[in-house]
């Protein structure tokens, strides 16, 4: 399976609930070729080292999400980070921060899953158009508006990134609140009053204090630091509104 | 709870020290303390507003003050604070603002960066010219 020329030392934080106090570093000697991803590395682990290993992971090409994990410290996709790159130093692949480890490299999801359902991640209409009514309509321009944010891939490395979040999980967070934005600037949407119910709130846009890393970290530019933060504006203006509108017609 | 949930334990790790982690959070938490720094200065200059209330010897007595080689090196200091804190405020910048569009295109986010720090230093050249003009 390797031509066996170069080895990497890949130290992994182990956890096993039934037996464990606490995680600890266990490492392994993985023979790999140029093209292995991380993922790749542990799987070679779990396949050839040691059966034990859990770890998630599904589409191997940076689309479905599950292979978030701390790569040397810095939150990545297993799958879209090369051994090659870490040669010959050791690599050190650990669970995403700020999440409660379930096992070894999987994480409890949870919480990420009930924020997602709360924010109504889904287009909520204007008006309901009957099926031959046709298709809603969108310019390019409309589209622009929230084409970046729809991008997200709900892999939670801004969340592991994010230090506010590691302090208070009450805060909704990078990709939720980015998500929340995508509907929100959607043309055909009509639910940002409902939605900012969560989005005004100290949990909500609020909660960020500009830290930026999630950005940075995020595998797919949704650039949550973004969303969040031009939201800030809107959310103050509409606290100001209400005084002189009925509350829930600022839009 | 079924007996396999039972087996569930999840560990929570700290948060403790979590700033020396990364070098990105070492440079946010000195990006907040140049806030700080900042609000001393505010601090300063109020003092010297007090003082002038107070006649003219003490404002006088406030202005010697902040010749003194201490407080010209305090300034300095202040000084490259001030630059650093400027800079940092208008990195963030682009990040409050909706996407701007010109000529079709989104604007790039270091461009919008770039047009705060030039009107920044530009203002501030503006203020430089204007007050040693008024010098007598
Ligand atoms: S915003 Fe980016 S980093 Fe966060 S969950 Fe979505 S794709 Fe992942
Ligand atoms: S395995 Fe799907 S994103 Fe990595």
């Amino acid at each position: 399976m390797t031509d066996g020329n170069k080895i990497i030392e890949m130290e992994v934080l182990r956890y096993r609930p039934e037996q464990d106090q606490e995680p600890f570093y266990q490492s392994y000697e993985v023979p790999f070729l140029d093209d292995w991803s991380v993922l790749q590395g542990l799987q070679y682990i779990k396949d050839d080292l040691d059966g034990t290993l859990s770890f998630r992971w599904s589409c191997r090409m940076a689309i479905c999400g599950s292979c978030g994990m701390m790569i040397n410290g810095v939150p990545g996709l297993g799958c879209r980070s090369f051994l090659r790159n870490y040669y010959p130093g050791k690599l050190r692949v650990a669970a995403l921060e700020h999440f409660p480890i379930e096992r070894d490299l999987v994480v409890v999801v949870d919480d990420f899953m009930n924020k997602l359902a709360q924010i109504k991640p889904y287009l909520i209409p204007k008006q309901v158009r009957a099926l031959d009514q046709g298709e809603y309509l969108q310019t390019p321009r409309q589209l622009e508006q929230y084409r970046q944010f729809s991008t997200c891939i709900n892999c939670m490395l801004c969340y592991a990134a994010c230090p506010q979040y590691g302090m208070n999980t009450d805060f909704t967070g990078p990709g939720i609140l980015a998500l929340m934005h995508r509907y929100n600037a959607d043309s055909r949407d009509d639910g940002r009053a409902q939605r900012m119910e969560l989005g005004h709130a100290d949990a909500g846009v609020w909660g960020c204090t500009a830290v930026g890393y999630c950005s940075e970290v995020c595998p797919k530019d949704v650039d949550p630091a973004h969303a969040i933060n031009q939201n800030k504006m809107g959310s103050a203006i509409d606290y100001f509104l209400r005084f002189v509108k009925p509350r829930g017609a600022s839009q | 709870m079924s007996a396999q949930t039972d087996k569930r334990h999840p560990y929570r790790r700290p948060m403790r020290g979590w700033w020396k982690r990364d070098r990105y959070y070492i440079r946010y938490l000195a990006m907040e303390a140049t806030s700080i720094l900042i609000a001393l200065y505010a601090l300063i200059l109020l003092f010297g507003l007090l003082r002038l209330g107070q006649g003219e010897a003490a404002f006088n007595g406030w202005l010697e003050a902040l010749r003194s080689a201490p407080s010209v090196a305090l300034h300095v200091l202040l000084l490259l604070v001030f630059v650093y804190h400027s800079y940092s405020w208008f990195k963030v910048m682009p990040k409050t603002l909706p996407a701007i569009y010109w000529r079709g295109a989104k604007l790039p986010q270091p461009v919008i960066t770039r047009i705060g720090v030039c009107a920044a230093v530009i203002v501030n050249l503006l203020v430089i010219i204007l007050l040693t003009g008024l010098q007598p």
